[in-house]
């Protein structure tokens, strides 16, 4: 299966003079891959390293040592960023624009040509289910409704692999369940899924593999099925065991 | 240089949907009005004195514009996080710089077309003709002052905590520029070393805002400036601009995004 994302035994740290520290080492010798068409979750507790990975693959944090690379492309390159769409978590638009003119921004942003641009705003947002609010400026916009403009300009470039930054953060279960089935939808469409999240059962539904990280190291990798398999447990006991909880009296 | 278009826009758009721009000109409009309402005799001078008045306003107000839209671009991006989905995209961060200052740039312009518009008609009503060849010499220069107001703001925007500080900041400098550049080489003669020599330096290294300020070419209907002259200055800001533009670029692409 080729690679869409191939980190090799990347490290990251950080300078942290605030906590009386030297460096904190945020992750340390991941080396992880995703292949295309996968949905793949990738979790850990707070502080696990998981948003600090995913800032080495969207170029914010050079790594330490070690190195990433998407769709065979070091993450340092601009152009490694051509194909992939991005929803951070609690993201709060330029609220003086539209749906529309922030769709049109960001298309721009990409080069996508006039003619097209156009019919993917309107794809976009028919299946963010925005279609109707399209005209109205995103600070009339709800929470669920303002995380699903995230996803909308996430998707603009009609990208091939989507980071997804707790995309379920903070919504109501029929938001969750929306943003549920768009990753569906768009693993259906043979996109590749690269998202981090808390909410173990909905990586359990949707998700083909996963990782569990730890204090900044990969703890295990594999198939969701295999891993329920192998340890007869739900997602979130086998989460829970391998980050040491409850902790050892 | 799409990127660098695309993320001009969206300034200018929010200049035009925010309320800073038109309470500045609405200001500027009641004070210019009420300042007329005092022209009596159709004595010239008044006319000259009224003229003045509107072209401080204008002067104050686009420095005010300048420096609250610019200062304000880059720690918005960081404290609504769209700087995050912004540079997940094929962005450089030079492109980043480049574009913000375009916006603000063409923002400034868009709302000196619009003072210097009202100034014309104003100036027109009271003395019944319009030169428009000074008012495009004087315009142009203040835009481009403005040009180097906006580049060193944006620097300040990086390297200062919070858009308040980095605006009074600013807005001190370019004031301070703006009265005394000129005179700062005369009053260093009056220093003992080394204070002498750093005002010297100051002198020489610090852009002369004052040089683009030429209203009264327009309050006293002075001849034109040289056009060799003009592209010089022009010159001049371009190379300021550029310069403040690069120590931004190279202060913000070291900088950790969270």
């Amino acid at each position: 299966m080729e690679a869409t994302v191939s980190i090799e035994n990347l490290r990251v740290e950080y300078s942290s003079r605030d906590l009386g520290e030297s460096t904190k080492v945020a992750v340390n010798g991941l080396t992880l891959r995703v292949g295309q068409g996968e949905v793949f979750g990738f979790l850990g507790p707070n502080g696990a390293g998981k948003t600090s990975t995913m800032n080495v693959l969207l170029g914010f944090v050079p790594p330490t040592s070690g190195t990433a690379r998407i769709f065979g492309v070091d993450v340092r390159e601009p152009i490694a960023r051509q194909r992939i769409g991005y929803l951070p978590e609690q993201t709060y638009y330029y609220k003086f624009l539209t749906a529309e003119e922030l769709l049109r921004f960001y298309a721009g942003i990409f080069g996508i040509p006039r003619p097209e641009t156009e019919a993917r705003i309107d794809a976009v947002l028919k299946l963010v289910e925005l279609d109707h609010a399209r005209k109205r400026q995103i600070k009339t916009y709800s929470k669920g409704m303002q995380q699903r403009v995230g996803l909308a300009q996430a998707l603009i470039n009609n990208p091939d692999l989507l980071i997804l930054d707790e995309p379920t953060s903070g919504l109501d279960p029929i938001g969750r369940m929306k943003v549920r089935e768009i990753i569906q939808r768009l693993k259906g469409e043979g996109k590749t899924v690269f998202f981090s999240s808390h909410e173990l059962g909905e990586v359990e539904t949707v998700c083909d593999r996963v990782a569990i990280l730890h204090q900044g190291e990969l703890k295990t990798e594999g198939r969701v099925s295999d891993l329920l398999k192998e340890h007869s447990a739900n997602l979130e006991q086998i989460f829970l065991k391998l980050i040491g909880y409850p902790p050892l009296p | 240089m799409n990127t660098v278009w695309s993320l001009a826009k969206v300034v200018v758009l929010e200049m035009i949907r925010r309320k800073d721009f038109y309470v500045l000109f609405i200001l500027t409009v009641l004070l210019t009005l009420t300042a007329a309402s005092v022209n009596l005799f159709n004595d010239r001078s008044i006319v000259r004195y009224l003229k003045e008045i509107c072209l401080l306003l204008i002067w104050l107000s686009a420095l005010v514009i300048a420096i609250t839209c610019t200062a304000r671009q880059i720690p918005a991006e960081r404290e609504h996080r769209t700087l995050f989905p912004l540079l997940a995209k094929p962005v450089t961060r030079g492109q980043f710089v480049l574009g913000k200052f375009l916006g603000c740039w063409l923002a400034v312009g868009l709302a000196l077309a619009g003072f210097y518009l009202f100034f014309g008609l104003v100036s027109a009503t009271r003395e019944q003709h319009w030169p428009m060849l000074n008012y495009l010499q004087a315009a142009w220069l203040h835009w481009l002052m403005l040009g180097i107001v906006i580049a060193f703001t944006l620097l300040g925007s990086i390297l200062f905590a919070t858009p308040s500080s980095n605006g009074t900041i600013c807005f001190a400098c370019a004031a301070g520029i703006l009265l005394l550049g000129r005179h700062l080489n005369k009053v260093a003669l009056s220093l003992a070393e080394p204070l002498q020599s750093l005002l010297y330096t100051a002198y020489f290294i610090l852009p002369h805002l004052e040089i683009f300020d030429v209203r009264e070419l327009i309050i006293h209907d002075a001849g034109l400036i040289r056009w060799d002259m003009f592209a010089l200055a022009t010159l001049y800001a371009a190379a300021y601009t550029a310069f403040f533009l690069f120590a931004a670029w190279l202060a913000f692409r070291r900088r950790p995004l969270n």
